[in-house]
């Protein structure tokens, strides 16, 4: 699977990666199944996709918390799939993380200057007075009060907290940070706050960002690219705006139809697509396309073989969709009746 | 406005964050119960270091036998009386300078083996629910077998096999009470372990010793501190138990549950003989158990949180 596009090297480079979990009852969990995507420098990737999809596996698997089942992450010009922990380490500086849970990401018996001077004292840089200092520039950088050094992180607010895990991501000036839904956990006044902040330090550090979410509207907002991924694997994956105007997957599409629209008129005469189903388990996937059990469009030949991801129509090589039936525009999903039978007449739209 | 919110910030800078177990001391410190304990707690360990003090007081060293004034005509103990205010034993010796020494080994003793078995407990805990695999599987079995050894006929064997001493009894009682401790560091680890900041730690590049120790450990800290001050009065019992049973330390050193195994055959006759030493025991047990509620209760999450 080669990418079209045209860049030098990308700074993230996944091929094919794939993460399987065993359970207890010797069945397998593939939560990645085959994904391959490239982030280049600088810009911000958005992966949305439901709970259970697979974005998080993803992306502990890029951070290197997982080792990866088979494929490959590359990151820099360097392969980190099967490095050791100790060849690890000099990397780990580059590639950062800010997790969904503010609660739960800040450890809650230490103190929040410990807490963001951890990346130094465990890449033994600077200590004592020195090291104070730069936790107390991180701090004022995502706009803490540095004189709340000393406190716990049980004195903030989510919103605080989720400043204090922005601090600690950036301590070590990383190129890579990898933004596992942010601002899920908060009010969504707040969500705006960090999503702004998270704008300003990208263009101030010149920060790469793969963001995850599940709230489309949010990574509208923030990426450069997105990224749709259903168990497991990717669907579509398109510069932002296309994605919105020309949204070729019946998938991406009932997951923008389902984004809250400020104008009720607007609201009421849009198209609804509401999703039969639950998301099926990742233990036994669909055979063919994973969509097919819920797909409004669903025909034989999505049962029979899985589509691949490639551009449809004569869309840019960097929209790529995995649909036999891909959308048109203005096609009209909401009335659209699955059938696993060929109907001639229903291809031709 | 600016200048109203530095007023208002002004004072942050004296204020620390309150950590968790400071907020537990301040809980603690509003409990008269645990309190008053903890006023029983320090006059006992004064007992235990000033016992000279006493000795110098009444005039009476422990191991005196007072065989003219100590015992009645017919040999018996005497009753408290002016010289000998809480009573002789069966050899004439002075029973409250004796109950005076006696703390001193109950406290040290107390205090050494649950040393040995919170050290002991929280690294094999750490480790085997931290590290998981086969590391946890053997030390889990472990547990398992050093709680269904019958500890009292084990340490019946082992003092007949290396004969009663202050530092076996120690060791004794340390090597059989770890494995509860473990159990519960265990318990906590495997659920502090996959939440999220330990991800955060690895994330930065943490290896396991720092995570185990520097993130991991003081989440463990309040359960083992409200288990620490319990198992105090339970090891002063078990050592008083096995000194009761002969298996404490050899005489002459003075030591409650050896006083009140001497104190048997003459209950019906010297009842201050086995009412004091045993009164002792009592009380100390009570005050720390009843400090260790308080400490339960001010560690308790749910309890009403000071601000």
């Amino acid at each position: 699977m080669t990418e079209a596009s045209t860049e030098p090297q990308p700074l993230l480079r996944v091929q094919d990666v794939r993460k399987e979990f065993p359970t207890h009852r010797g069945e397998v969990v593939r939560a990645v199944d085959g994904v391959s995507l490239e982030v280049r420098k600088g810009e911000t990737l958005g992966l949305v996709g439901e709970t259970g999809c697979g974005k998080s596996t993803l992306a502990r698997c890029i951070a290197h918390l997982y080792d990866v089942t088979s494929g490959s992450v590359w990151f820099d010009g360097n392969e980190l799939t099967g490095l050791s922990r100790r060849a690890m380490r000099p990397l780990r500086r580059e590639i950062q993380m800010i997790f969904q849970d503010p609660y739960g990401s800040l450890n809650p018996r230490r103190r929040v200057g410990s807490i963001i001077g951890d990346p130094f004292a465990i890449h033994g840089i600077s200590k004592g007075a020195e090291r104070k200092k730069r936790v107390q520039e991180l701090m004022e950088l995502v706009g803490l009060n540095p004189e709340h050094y000393n406190r716990f992180p049980s004195d903030f607010s989510g919103g605080q907290r989720q400043r204090i895990g922005v601090a600690r991501a950036l301590a070590l000036r990383p190129k890579l940070v990898i933004c596992d839904e942010p601002v899920s956990a908060l009010d969504v006044s707040i969500q705006a706050q960090i999503i702004n902040l998270l704008a300003d330090l990208q263009k101030d550090f010149d920060l790469t960002y793969v963001f995850i979410s599940h709230d489309l509207s949010v990574v509208r907002h923030v990426s450069d690219r997105i990224a749709v991924m259903y168990l497991g694997k990717l669907i579509e994956v398109s510069p932002t705006d296309q994605l919105f105007e020309q949204t070729r997957h019946p998938y991406t599409r009932a997951l923008l139809s389902a984004l809250p629209v400020a104008d009720p008129d607007t609201a009421d005469s849009r198209e609804q697509i509401i999703l039969a189903g639950d998301i099926p388990s990742a233990t036994n996937p669909p055979q063919g396309c994973r969509f097919h059990t819920r797909c409004p469009k669903a025909r034989a030949d999505c049962v029979a073989s899985e589509p691949p991801l490639e551009p449809v129509f004569d869309d840019d090589p960097a929209h790529r969709t995995a649909c036999f039936f891909p959308l048109t525009i203005g096609e009209d999903l909401s009335t659209a009746v699955p059938e696993l039978v060929d109907l001639p007449d229903r291809e031709a739209s | 406005m600016t200048a109203a919110l530095e007023v208002i910030e002004a004072p942050a800078k004296a204020i620390e964050g309150r950590s968790p177990v400071l907020l537990a001391m301040r809980r603690l410190r509003r409990d008269k119960v645990a309190m008053i304990s903890l006023v029983v707690i320090v006059l006992i360990v004064l007992m235990a270091i000033f016992a000279p003090v006493v000795a110098a007081i009444t005039g009476h060293p422990p191991n005196e036998q007072y065989r003219q004034i100590g015992l009645t005509p017919d040999g018996l103990p005497r009753g408290p009386n002016g010289t000998f205010w809480f009573g002789t034993d069966d050899l004439g010796r002075d029973v409250l300078v004796r109950i005076a020494y006696g703390a001193r080994i109950s406290l040290l003793v107390g205090v050494a083996a649950t040393a040995i078995t919170v050290v002991i407990g929280v690294v094999l805990g750490l480790a085997a629910g931290f590290l998981g695999g086969i590391v946890d599987t053997i030390l889990a079995r472990l547990i398992d077998v050093v709680l269904s050894v019958p500890f009292l006929l084990v340490a019946i064997a082992l003092v007949s096999i290396t004969g009663p001493s202050l530092s076996i009894t120690v060791l004794v009682i340390g090597f059989f009470s770890w494995a509860s401790v473990a159990r519960i560091v265990r318990g906590q680890v495997l659920s502090l372990r996959e939440r999220e900041f330990v991800e955060a730690a690895r994330s930065l590049g943490a290896g396991d010793t720092r995570i185990m120790f520097v993130d991991v450990l003081p989440n463990v800290l309040a359960p083992v501190i409200v288990y620490t001050t319990l198992l105090i009065p339970v090891v002063i019992v078990t050592q008083a138990t096995l000194s009761f049973l002969g298996l404490g330390l050899p005489p002459p050193t003075a030591d409650w549950g050896g006083m009140i195994s001497e104190s048997q055959n003459y209950y019906t006759t010297a009842w201050w003989f086995i009412l004091f030493p045993g009164i002792a025991l009592l009380i100390t047990t009570l005050a720390f158990n009843l400090f260790g509620d308080g400490v339960r209760d001010a560690f308790d999450p749910r309890a009403d949180r000071l601000r």
